[in-house]
């Protein structure tokens, strides 16, 4: 349903998106994820036709991003990561305007904007404007307007962002009923590693405008053994070079003042861990354990946190933008 | 049915906006009945009018310039509430988006002009026919027509709200004094006669002056052979403009 070859987005020295290959399958779930000012929005921008990539191709329910513009519009719909909803107009007017940009017949809009106004749970609230929705609702509308012309592909960006965790759990509930009674194919950018756990049947890690890892959730995981240990400890550095010659671990990386260890068997390697850090002389702060995320995933690969920036996206292109400079 | 549908957007904005509307009437009447009666007694305009039947075109072409660049405001409110994305978006040509956000904005300029003439009517400052009213009303969209667009070539620029309308500001001024809409155009001095004449404002509302209260300064033809001229270059602007934007 998309298939892109060497992808790529440059503006200006700034290479935002490189070279980036995707294959998603009709009906599927596909998430992109990665930090802020990965490339995700910009990867999404040109797959919806709102950006000309730089070079590379894109086609997307059959037609070429960059050459039928006309033809990729009228398949897809789009959530965008900031608000784009009309505040005067009510929640069934903001329906209405959509399906009328799209052409449909009057009777058409009116079943099908009654049918996804349940699917939202927004059904009592249609003659309310949209001004005196609370986020979750304008969210929940803007996802059924997505859908309002039955696109075949659906792009959602960052659909949960500065949600509540109880909203974004609804939000979620909502992706996934419409995925399954629609047969739409869903593309996902986020950058909370639980929502492209929970959402996704395949997931992108993506970062500096390359994806870095690809597969399902439950695989990229299990490439991380059964469990990760995380330890606070007085000189990390140190520390995880005195683990790697034990060979106890898979893997091992030094973030900030803790160190991070993918392990088989945790239960069994913490007090060896703690004996080994005392006889060299190191203190033990705290150890935690669990199994593995899509969080340690990106740890691994990229010896950072998914969150670690709390900077807008453009901060984040912007600092990209000058660390390139800078060399 | 786009063009349409955008249209359809603006008036329901207009009608549910009801403090604009009744703002929108204040600054002409105030100029109306204040500066018209004030100088009612100290001027005399040819054809032996009264000072504020004179001025009575003028303030309709005042209340259609204010209303139709101002409508670009809109475009710059979609923008920063990322309405324009929705729009931009969907599988439908600039040009139509342009069109629908024209013949919106010079609609609802054109409800407000016909809203201020009827209570200049009724305050008894003019007297004319309905078929002089039904006469104007080419004349009433064309000017905002050009004047929305011109609004729109602006707010494709501009991100702001605020800037927008010191933007405008500093160019509606100007528009309107030197239109002819306070003062006759016959016996001005060479330099300001030059400028007024440069304005198409000017014959917008010589062709009002002229079916409502009679005497113009220009043959009707002329007056709308220059504003159909002039719609369509801003028209065109415009859409250039649309398609540029971002």
């Amino acid at each position: 349903m998309i298939d892109t070859k060497e992808l790529t987005k440059r503006f200006g020295e700034l290479t935002a998106v490189k070279s980036i290959e995707l294959h998603i399958q009709e009906g599927e779930i596909f998430g992109l994820l990665g930090p802020n000012g990965a490339g995700k929005t910009t990867t999404i921008s040109m797959l919806s036709t709102i950006l000309t990539p730089t070079s590379g191709t894109a086609i997307v329910a059959g037609h070429n991003v960059a050459t039928e513009r006309e033809d990729v519009r009228k398949d897809i719909g789009v959530v965008f990561q900031d608000p784009s909803l009309d505040d005067e107009l009510t929640g069934y007017e903001n329906l209405e305007f959509h399906g009328r940009l799209y052409g449909m017949s009057k009777d058409e809009r009116k079943e099908r904007i009654v049918e996804l106004l349940e699917l939202v749970e927004l059904i009592d609230k249609k003659d309310i404007p949209v001004k005196n929705y609370s986020g979750g609702m304008k969210r929940r509308l803007e996802i059924a307007r997505g859908l309002m012309h039955k696109p075949r592909v659906l792009f959602l960006d960052e659909p949960t962002i500065g949600l509540d965790p109880q909203t974004r759990r609804y939000i979620w509930k909502y992706i996934k009923e419409m995925n399954a009674q629609e047969r739409v194919t869903v593309l996902v950018t986020t950058h909370y590693m639980e929502e492209a756990d929970y959402l996704c049947d395949k997931v992108a890690i993506i970062d500096h405008g390359e994806i870095i890892a690809l597969d399902k959730p439950s695989r990229l995981k299990s490439k991380m053994g059964k469990s990760v240990i995380s330890m606070d400890v007085s000189k990390p550095d140190k520390f995880c070079e005195l683990v790697r010659k034990s060979k106890w671990v898979i893997k091992s990386k030094c973030v900030g003042d803790k160190v991070h260890l993918t392990v088989k068997d945790g239960e069994k390697l913490i007090p060896k861990l703690v004996i080994l850090a005392e006889k060299n002389g190191l203190n033990v702060n705290s150890i935690t354990m669990h199994s593995p995320t899509l969080e340690d995933v990106f740890i691994q690969l990229t010896g950072r946190h998914l969150r670690e920036e709390q900077a807008s996206s453009t901060d984040a292109l912007r600092k990209r933008f000058m660390a390139r400079r800078g060399h | 049915m786009a063009i349409y549908t955008i249209w359809l957007r603006e008036m329901l904005h207009f009608i549910r906006d009801k403090s604009r509307i009744i703002g929108s009437m204040g600054m002409p009447l105030f100029f109306l009945l204040f500066i018209g009666t004030g100088l009612n007694s100290a001027f005399s305009v040819p054809g032996g009018v009264g000072y504020m039947e004179f001025m009575a075109p003028g303030i309709v072409g005042m209340i259609l310039l204010f209303g139709s660049i101002f409508s670009g405001l809109n475009v710059v409110a979609d923008k920063q509430f990322g309405f324009m994305k929705e729009m931009l978006v969907a599988p439908v040509p600039r040009s139509s988006l342009v069109l629908g956000k024209t013949l919106g904005g010079a609609s609802t300029a054109l409800l407000q002009a016909l809203l201020l003439l009827s209570l200049v009517f009724l305050l008894g400052a003019v007297k004319f026919s309905l078929i002089a009213l039904l006469l104007v009303i080419p004349i009433m969209f064309f000017i905002s027509a050009s004047f929305v667009n011109i609004g729109i070539i602006f707010a494709t620029r501009i991100s702001d709200p605020h800037g927008f309308q010191v933007i405008m500001n500093f160019f509606i001024m100007p528009l309107f004094f030197l239109s002819g809409a306070l003062f006759p155009v016959d016996n001005l001095p060479g330099w300001l006669k030059i400028l007024v004449l440069a304005n198409p404002l000017t014959y917008g509302i010589d062709g009002l002056r002229g079916i409502l209260i009679g005497h113009p300064t220009f043959p009707l033809w002329i007056d709308f052979t220059i504003l159909v001229v002039f719609s369509a270059i801003t028209v065109l602007i415009g859409a250039y403009a649309f398609e540029k934007m971002q």
